[in-house]
């Protein structure tokens, strides 16, 4: 059992595509499709520097959400929503070969494909530079059925400060 | 899914029912439930639409989103947002590749303050091998070897033949190709011509090296050099060896080569680029190659690779059709540039039926090896890239399989010409006297 609610780690555990806010230097909300990845612990993203202009909105405030709202993306008998707000850290210490060894293993398993797609690095080689983003869960929001018109279950997560 | 900020600093976001009231101008939300989820009414919210189809082993398509930006007012229990701001993408109006090609200066920038941040020279990276293969773009070597396999069997049928000088003429003609491919990359840098072109394909749009921050411009115009260096070196032993009369060739080769993108001639840039490659890529390398056998000139390899070098003017060609909005700005007056998509089109077919034309013409005639005729099967090939180029004029990523079968329409053309000189030269030497169609 990891740090998030079972229902919550379902979610995560299937969903192949996830929403991050993130906040701009004008105080904005900034969304971005990302597939989540969770270990138990911390939920990782990587974004590749092509697209690199959340991980600079990170870096300056490491406040995020990220939440599960697709039915389409996520596989569960009972489809649910989620959102789950914390702080977010970036480490491109390794933009080359650091999400490789670090995120790459929970990558393959939720979408396998992934391999076929790096075997082709040399034709996409910005695409494949990629930082990772760890999102420490402090809070989550639950909401069985998916229904957003009925007040959510809210999570204190065990150890979050705030 | 609205998203917002909430008073202690975090975001959050809430997916919601929408409808569009495109006259009043605003995005009517559904209500959401629970206080500590209430979007804020007066304060900047996002607004997203998105659509992605999970593809489970696969990837993802029909990849689609709108972002709007405004601020919520409440009426009668929903919530309205005017917006002020918006940003959309849809990978059916823009290509993945093209919406990554934008990303570029972006990534520049980011290596650029990672590197800042952290005090070291942070780059992206490739395999030397990979990285030796994207920059000098290799996989385009068979224009070099048809030709010169073409001059040398022409040779070998009606002259003389050694390995050796056929292995050097070869590797010398790889040099000067691999610099002419990597002096293309260091000018279309200099000209801003790689970067306005924001739909590279795999067989266009240059090897981007440069661009992606992969290779340094210098190191690159080092490696065009050492090629150019090792080539015309070549070029000078096998004179030496064979005769000084190789230099006219071998100096119109290099140069066409190098002008291709240099200044002062910038052929390319003058609209004489097409004809440029096809001279350099055709007569000039198999007269080249002959010559280093024959220690002579003759028609017959001049005549032979003609149909070689309007097929490999037409893999530019067709190569350029993705390429020309980023090359008109740049100054490339190509042909896919100068002319009209329909004159585009008509342009190919008459260079495809002058090519296998004159293959028929040169067979029958007896100009060029009867047996070389079979080249005539080749030409099938180039029914799927007309039909690509009509149907598929202003989709580079949909012209891609095109291209593909264009440089085979190319290969297999020329390798069907080398197998009808073999033919005629195992007939040769096979028969006291060989029949007609054998020679």
């Amino acid at each position: 059992m990891g740090v998030l609610p079972e229902s919550i780690e379902q979610l995560l555990d299937t969903a192949l595509v996830s929403e991050l806010t993130v906040i701009d230097p004008n105080g904005r909300p900034v969304t971005h499709p990302l597939i989540p990845l969770y270990d138990g612990e911390l939920v990782y993203l990587t974004s590749s520097v092509l697209f690199s202009r959340k991980l600079e909105h990170i870096k300056a405030n490491p406040k995020v959400s990220l939440s599960i709202s697709d039915p389409a993306a996520v596989q569960v008998e009972r489809f649910a929503r989620a959102t789950i707000q914390g702080d977010a850290t970036v480490d491109d210490s390794d933009l080359h070969s650091g999400w490789e060894e670090r995120v790459l293993p929970l990558w393959r398993q939720k979408e396998p494909v992934i391999d076929m797609f790096l075997g082709k690095r040399v034709a996409l080689p910005l695409f494949f530079e990629r930082a990772i983003i760890e999102v420490r869960p402090l809070r989550a929001f639950y909401w069985e059925d998916g229904r957003t018109d009925r007040a959510p279950e809210v999570f204190e997560l065990t150890g979050a400060a705030r | 899914m609205i998203a917002f900020v909430g008073a202690d600093g975090y975001p959050l976001a809430v997916a919601t029912g929408f409808r569009v009231e495109s006259d009043r101008g605003v995005v009517v939300l559904d209500g959401v439930g629970g206080d500590e989820v209430q979007p804020p009414e007066g304060e900047p919210v996002n607004v997203v639409f998105s659509h992605i189809r999970p593809q489970p082993g696969v990837g993802y398509d029909e990849r689609r989103y709108v972002s709007l930006w405004g601020q919520l007012r409440r009426s009668n229990g929903h919530l309205e947002l005017t917006p002020e701001r918006e940003q959309h993408w849809d990978e059916q109006e823009m290509s993945f590749f093209e919406f990554s090609e934008r990303g570029v200066p972006q990534a520049r920038r980011y290596f650029d303050q990672v590197s800042a941040e952290t005090g070291r020279d942070v780059r992206p990276r490739l395999s030397f091998g990979w990285l030796f293969l994207r920059a000098t773009r290799l996989p385009f070597l068979s224009a070099t070897i048809v030709p010169v396999l073409l001059g040398i069997a022409v040779a070998a049928l009606r002259a003389d033949f050694g390995w050796w000088l056929a292995a050097l003429t070869l590797v010398g003609a790889v040099c000067i190709h691999l610099a002419a491919n990597v002096a293309n990359d260091v000018f279309d840098t200099l000209s801003g011509a790689d970067e306005a072109n924001v739909n590279p394909t795999q067989f266009s749009g240059g090897s981007r090296v440069i661009l992606y921050g992969l290779v340094r411009l210098r190191s690159m115009a080092l490696l065009g050099a050492g090629l150019f260096a090792a080539g015309i070196g070549i070029g000078l032993v096998l004179a030496a060896a064979r005769g000084w009369g190789l230099l006219w060739v071998g100096i119109a080769g290099a140069l066409i080569s190098l002008f291709y993108t240099a200044p002062p001639l910038r052929l390319v840039h003058r609209g004489l680029g097409e004809l440029s490659v096809g001279i350099g890529f055709g007569p000039i390398m198999a007269l080249g190659a002959y010559f280093v056998q024959a220690q002579e000139y003759a028609w017959e390899p001049l005549l032979a690779s003609l149909p070689v070098g309007i097929l490999i003017a037409l893999i530019l060609y067709v190569n350029e059709v993705p390429d020309r909005a980023g090359d008109a700005p740049a100054g490339k007056r190509t042909l896919p540039v100068r002319l009209s998509e329909q004159n585009v089109v008509r342009g190919y077919d008459l260079a495809v039926a002058v090519t296998f034309a004159l293959i028929a013409a040169l067979a029958v005639s007896g100009l060029v090896a009867r047996p070389a005729i079979i080249a005539l099967a080749a030409l099938p090939l180039a029914f799927p890239v007309r039909r690509a180029l009509r149907d598929s004029y202003g989709n580079p990523y949909a012209l891609m399989p095109a291209m593909a079968k264009n440089i085979q329409l190319h290969l297999v053309t020329g390798l069907l010409l080398v197998v009808g000189y073999v033919i005629a030269i195992v007939a040769d030497a096979a028969l006291d006297d060989p029949p007609f169609f054998l020679s």
